[in-house]
């Protein structure tokens, strides 16, 4: 991969990642460019709302697994799709303005593998449909039915594959307010939603051989303009799922005026209650150098209106994704006052 | 003692001034021809390394679909398959005046490329930019100069680290300018291929493998001309090195008194020729450091022209401009060091054989002259025959020139002993005592200029046989023209819809309309580019056939056979009768052959639907239209006013003619330069050598002199006996120069260019070139000729009183 | 007369005057010693007599003819036909063989006699050599061609400076000999620059310079 080429492409484009936080100030006034902005008042519509929206800048589809081997070994799994898109339209052939990126990786407690995929938008190479469900880019594709509750997940590096069978067992959640999440202070918002109820089964080819796993995944779907505020220069994100059945999503966007924390509590049955800003705190316990900078690999997280006190620590703290822009992803332990696995991200440390 | 030793030493060359001139010049010169050429190498090569790292993409292998152009869904299949390639189209395209390449790539997938790294970081938005709508072009400055300037383009970008004459952007924006949308020409297959892949012969059974041939191509192509160029560089260099020879056994000889007064007042042997090996060495290193300007000079004069050639005949992209290279210059001192130690070995030796005292000479000269032409003799045919017998086992170009460096320079060392053979002929005619002497003299004087009139043999045989090379070359390709390009009136349009649209404008309006199609295919792993043609009697009538079989044209026509150029014929050794395999499924017997001296590469001729039936995409931009000529001009101001074509579209056949003609002529034109300049450094040589024999000269002449003849007569026949042993060398040149034109025409060009060409001669320049000769000799011995006219009685007094 | 040398001087550019006012006279079939001190002016009045240079002031009449009034070609021709010059060294022409340039101004002044050469060369003991190149020869064996070569062209008056000045004793005495022998034979007139006191008394005539004038 062409990386600081694609790095200098993706930082001018890709307004969705903190990475390039200092590069967003001159994104701020998204409707000169003709991008649509998030409006509260948006009501999602499936399946029409699982396809892109060529409108925003950008989107992804974004999905995370905590999955178990024979041996009882836990891995991780993530597969990625983002889309940028250059202007606010779609085209036909190589004048399309969309671009596709696609970040796929496997985690062992030793090890972590990764995979990056680029493409242009309108010749075919990578997209979303929705009638039925197909997300692609190359040859990886996530494809189900139009209300995602099946899907089926493939990706390959030059050292990993997988092929994994979901099953949703429970309901979309839509984050924020009716998937109106808010982002900083100022306003900044994506629409989000997620399904975080996936039953998986299937197989992760490492360099030592196929392992048959099974496990449970979470799919995040946000598209935006403007996601960030201008002094905020990178997130820490917890999807965590708890042995009582019930899940939480929060962020903790780092800014210089103060973080803004923010999150959805999920009920064993689905139900969606948005947390108030400030409600969810994650602070850092331990930290480790990866590829050379500090990052945080175990925090403790709480959420007092739930009871809840835990510690949150990195499988393999060396979940390193080095795409074209960098970040931390990978899967986490939960101990404490509830017990459970999920994932992590954490962006912007320099 | 060393310091007096060097004063001593030194002093010589304070009281030959003009020696020491000389010495300097001639190792200037050999240098400054040799560097010259070195340099206008490199600078090519360099560009030809320098594009290959701009746009190469690093030796990766690439995927062609033979025939045609990769349609994009192809591209998309294969990606969703897993496979990481990244597409490339590439053509020619004409942007406002300038005909350029336009490489299109997908920035998002190809290697990196320096242009748009080097972009990217000064500014990020450059590569939105290159992928929005409206498009990026990369040029070099030059070029994105003259392209800001034409309306109606992308944005222009100017890099220096885009090859000149090249315009790179994104392959969006490529398939526009190049009007091919949804083509990809090949697809580079990346490095770091995800594991279990369905292999690609699986996949597309249709799309050809093979490595990267990006730079590689053109070091092929031009590999013989720079060759060529060598060959000469190296000619010139040897011709200078007699000139270093002449003076320093020169300067030697004069010293051999000092020497041994040296040796005799105790200075040893080895510490004189260390003191006259590092006086050698200072002047090596000045005469080639005043070359390497020389050079330099040279080259940045010819470069553009070189240039030109590259870039017109080859598509090589070199740029006009010359850069100063540290290895060239020490590459150049390197050889101003060889070429004194290899002039001077000589009279070094000679010197470390001296004995301390004289003693008188027991041989004359003439059996001393004889001994030595008859080695010389020996060796010269044995050099011949060397030559010849390299041809066998040594192939290609390389064998080609160990053939003429074998004639050659034996044919050199022949001289002298010819020469002699000729003089002592001639005294058999002499009248008269004056006579007698003339010719006894002159062969008494051959050891001594023989060496110069070597350089005057090679500098004319060269200029002989290049001279009849180009010439012969020239003529075989006017005529080659004249067949070639019958038609009245060359067009190209915007795209197919629009060809389509006036190829159908035309019918009602001309004799005939013939298209001008190709596709690329691949033949024994060779690119050949595949026309197809219409049966029309312009192509049977016309077309410069070298051999054909019975039905020739029937049988092309009927699309049953093909016609392939004399270039593809020799490389994959095919000729009539033989079957050629154009594609997998896609055989053809060959039907005749066809000369074809527009480009170094293969080409075939096959009916247009037979083309059409294994060929995808095959462009229908380009045809010949016939009409009556004196309509032509009108025809093109309609068809400008009904499709609003370019001035540049429409080309009339004298037109088409005057360009191939100027691209043909710029080829040669360095070759003609150099020609030039050896011919003036062989004048030098004699004129040198004959400066330097002037002292040795006075003791022959004062004699005569003395006996009753005038200052005027004897200078008088100074000139006429340099003359008239330069019309000799000239008369023996001539035969060699066609020698050398032969080997040219059926060796050398064979191998560089793929053709042989019919050998014609030309008298008039042989004359002429005589004549020159004459002029040049004249003029070298009109010097001397002058001081000897002008010189004292007392001078010449001198010779019979002092003690020498 | 044949040779009559009047009131002449010849100053070299940049020099003392050589000559100045010498006068001297000479008959055909005379012979003529010039001794003088070294510088004394002696070969530059010889090269004077041969018409090989020319002089500022006086006149020289060679055989009838004043050489003032000649220009280049006069006085080449002058050497062709009436003279004959033997100096001290390199008097042949390396590129010919002995024979060769024992013919060589005979042949030049059209007075080519191979009868008188051939008798000649028997005399000087150059028979064996003719085959020879000068370069080949001793010293002695070069003198010899050159006196030879003088006089197979029959010259009026020859002129000869120290022609055995580098020449051993033994091998000088022999070549004088047998100069003189053959100038008296011949009739030819000799103008002979010499040192040695033995041979200028040898010599009908006799004339001393010092400091450019007779003595």
């Amino acid at each position: 991969m062409p990386a600081r080429l694609a790095l200098c492409l993706i930082l001018t484009l890709l307004a969705g990642l903190p990475a390039a936080a200092q590069g967003f100030a001159g994104m701020g006034s998204t409707a000169a460019e003709g991008f649509s902005s998030p409006g509260p008042e948006t009501r999602l519509t499936f399946p029409h709302d699982h396809g892109p929206h060529p409108d925003f800048r950008i989107e992804w589809w974004y999905l995370t697994a905590n999955l178990t081997g024979p041996d009882n070994i836990d891995y991780g799994v993530q597969w990625t799709l983002f889309r940028s898109a250059l202007a606010p339209r779609e085209a036909e052939g190589w004048a399309s303005p969309q671009i596709w990126m696609g970040h796929a990786a496997a985690t062992t407690p030793e090890s972590h593998y990764f995979a990056e995929r680029l493409a242009r938008g309108g010749i075919g190479q990578a997209g979303v449909d929705t009638a039925p469900f197909e997300a692609w880019i190359d040859d990886w594709r996530m494809a189900g039915d139009d209300d995602l509750r099946k899907l089926q997940l493939t990706a390959r590096g030059t050292a990993f594959a997988y092929d994994l069978t979901l099953s949703a067992q429970g309901p979309l959640v839509l984050h924020g307010r009716n998937g109106y999440s808010v982002k900083s202070a100022d306003g900044q918002a994506s629409h989000y939603y997620s399904q975080p109820h996936y039953r998986i089964a299937g197989t992760l080819t490492l360099p030592s051989g196929p392992v048959a796993v099974t496990g449970q995944g979470w799919l995040d779907r946000e598209w935006s303009s403007q996601p960030l505020a201008a002094d905020q220069s990178g997130w820490d994100w917890f999807s965590l799922s708890f042995e009582t059945g019930a899940r939480l999503m929060g962020f903790r966007l780092r800014g210089a005026r103060g973080d803004f924390t923010s999150g959805t509590w999920i009920a064993p049955d689905g139900r969606a209650t948005p947390l108030a800003p400030g409600a969810f705190q994650a602070d850092p316990l331990e930290e480790a150098t990866v590829a050379g900078r500090t990052l945080p690999i175990r925090w403790r997280v709480t959420l007092p209106e739930r009871g809840l006190d835990v510690e949150v620590s990195a499988l393999n703290a060396q979940s390193w994704m080095d795409t074209s822009f960098a970040y931390w992803e990978g899967p986490v332990r939960v101990s404490g006052s509830h017990g459970g696995r999920g994932y992590l991200e954490m962006t912007g440390y320099e | 003692m060393i310091a007096a030793a060097l004063q001593a030493l030194g002093s010589h060359w304070r009281r030959h001034p003009l020696q020491l001139a000389t010495l300097l010049a001639g190792l200037a010169l050999a240098t400054a021809l040799w560097s010259a050429v070195q340099a206008i190498n490199a600078e090519a090569r360099a560009s030809y390394a320098r594009a290959a790292t701009q746009i190469g993409a690093g030796g990766l292998d690439v995927l062609e679909a033979p025939g045609g152009p990769i349609p994009l869904a192809r591209y998309v299949e294969l990606r969703r398959a897993g496979w990481q390639l990244s597409p490339v189209l590439e053509g020619r395209a004409r942007l406002g005046e300038d005909r350029v390449s336009v490489l299109g790539l997908d920035p998002l997938s190809h290697p990196p490329l320096p242009a748009l790294e080097a972009a990217t970081e000064g500014d990020p938005e450059t590569l939105a930019q290159m992928l929005a709508r409206g498009g990026l072009l990369f040029a070099a400055p030059a070029l994105a100069a003259t392209l800001s300037a034409t309306p109606g383009l992308p944005a222009v970008h100017a890099s220096d680290r885009v090859p000149p004459g090249l315009v790179l952007t994104d392959i969006g924006v490529a398939e526009r300018l190049l009007a091919r949308p949804g083509q990809i020409d090949r697809l580079l297959i990346l490095p770091g291929q995800p594991a279990g892949l369905t292999p690609l012969e699986q996949l597309a059974p249709d799309l050809q493998r093979r490595p990267s041939r990006t730079g590689t191509d053109t070091a092929r192509l031009t590999d013989s001309f720079h060759l060529n160029l060598t060959a000469f560089g190296l000619l010139s260099f040897a011709v200078g090195l007699f000139i270093v020879h002449g003076t320093v056994g020169l300067a030697f000889e004069q010293r051999r008194a000092m020497v041994r007064t040296l040796r005799a007042l105790g200075l040893s042997l080895r510490l004189l020729t260390g003191l006259m090996l590092g006086e050698l060495l200072v002047l090596a290193l000045i005469g080639g450091a005043l070359g390497l300007v020389l050079g330099y000079l040279v080259a940045a004069a010819l470069l553009p022209d070189v240039a030109a050639t590259l870039r017109g005949l080859y598509g090589a992209p070199v740029a006009g401009g010359l850069s100063l290279r540290p290895s060239w210059v020490l590459g150049g001192l390197a050889m101003a060091l060889t070429g004194t130690g290899l002039a001077s070995a000589q009279a070094l030796w000679r010197m470390t054989r001296m004995p301390l005292l004289s003693a008188p000479g027991l041989q004359a000269w003439a059996q001393r002259a004889a001994r030595g032409e008859r080695r010389m003799a020996l060796t010269g045919l044995g050099l011949i025959a060397a030559g010849v017998a390299a041809l066998g086992p040594v192939k290609g170009l390389i064998g080609g020139f160990a053939l003429i460096a074998g004639i050659m320079l034996g044919a050199a060392l022949l001289l002298p002993p010819t020469l002699g053979l000729v003089l002592r002929l001639g005294r058999r005619f002499a009248r008269g005592p004056v006579g007698d002497w003339i010719w006894a003299d002159m062969r008494a004087q051959l050891p001594g200029i023989g060496l110069a009139l070597m350089a005057l043999l090679l500098a004319l045989a060269a200029n002989i046989g290049v001279g009849t090379m180009v010439s012969s070359f020239r003529l075989t390709f006017t005529g080659w023209l004249d067949q070639r390009l019958v038609s009245e009136l060359y067009l190209t349009a915007r795209d197919d819809a629009q060809g389509a649209r006036i190829a159908e404008w035309l019918i009602p309006r001309s004799d005939a309309v013939l298209p001008i199609r190709s596709a690329e295919f691949t033949v024994q792993g060779v690119p050949v580019t595949v026309y197809g043609v219409v049966d029309h009697p312009t192509y049977s009538r016309n077309w410069p056939l070298l051999e054909q079989t019975p039905n020739a044209w029937d049988r092309v026509n009927a699309g049953a056979a093909v016609f392939i150029n004399e270039q593809l014929a020799r490389s994959a050794a095919l000729w009539s009768g033989d079957d050629v395999q154009l594609a997998p499924g896609w055989t053809l017997p060959v039907a005749g052959v066809y000369s074809d001296y527009g480009n170094p590469t293969g080409q075939a001729i096959v009916a247009l639907p037979a083309l059409l039936a294994h060929a995808s995409a095959v462009p229908n931009r380009r045809f010949g239209v016939r009409l009556d000529p004196g309509q032509v001009p009108d025809l093109i101001r309609d068809l400008r006013t009904a499709f609003d074509l370019p001035a540049s579209a429409l080309i009339d056949q004298a037109g088409l003619k005057a360009q191939s003609l100027a691209v043909f002529d710029k080829t040669f034109v360095v070759t003609g330069a150099l020609n030039l300049l050896t011919l003036g450094v062989a004048g030098f040589a004699i004129l040198t050598s004959l400066l330097t024999l002037w002292s040795l000269r006075l003791p022959q002449l004062a004699p005569v002199w003395a006996l009753g003849m005038t200052r005027g007569q004897l200078a008088r026949l100074e000139l006429a006996r340099s003359v008239l042993l330069a019309a000799i060398t000239a008369l023996l040149a001539l035969p060699l120069g066609l020698v050398l034109a032969w080997a040219l025409l059926a060796v050398i060009n064979v191998q560089a260019f793929g053709w042989r060409l019919p050998m014609y001669l030309f008298p008039v320049d042989w004359l002429r070139l005589f004549v020159l000769a004459l002029v040049a000799a004249g003029l070298a011995a009109a010097l001397p000729a002058r001081r000897l006219y002008r010189l004292p009685p007392t001078e010449l007094l001198k010779v019979f009183a002092n003690a020498r | 007369m044949l040779l009559q040398i009047e009131d002449v001087t010849k100053t070299y550019p940049g020099a003392r005057p050589v000559l100045q006012g010498v006068s001297l006279s000479l008959d055909a079939g005379q012979t003529l010693a010039l001794t003088g001190e070294s510088g004394s002016g002696k070969s530059t009045l010889l090269h004077l007599a041969g018409a090989l240079d020319s002089f500022d002031s006086g006149e020289i009449t060679l055989c009838g003819t004043p050489l003032s009034g000649l220009d280049d070609t006069g006085r080449a021709a002058l050497r062709r036909s009436r003279v004959a010059l033997v100096f001290q060294q390199f008097n042949l022409i390396p590129s010919l063989t002995v024979g060769q340039n024992l013919s060589f101004h005979a042949r030049l002044a059209g007075r080519h006699d191979p009868a008188w050469t051939h008798e000649l060369t028997d005399r000087l003991g150059l028979g064996d050599l003719t085959g020879r190149y000068p370069e080949q020869l001793s010293g002695g064996q070069q003198q010899r061609v050159a006196i030879g070569r003088a006089l197979a062209a029959r010259p009026d008056l020859l002129l000869a400076d120290e022609p055995t000045g580098n020449l051993d004793e033994t091998a000088s005495a022999a070549v004088m000999a047998l100069m003189l022998d053959l100038v008296r034979d011949s009739g030819t007139a000799l103008f002979l620059v010499t040192h040695s006191e033995r041979v200028a008394a040898r010599l009908d005539l006799r004339a001393h310079l010092r400091g450019g004038r007779i003595a």
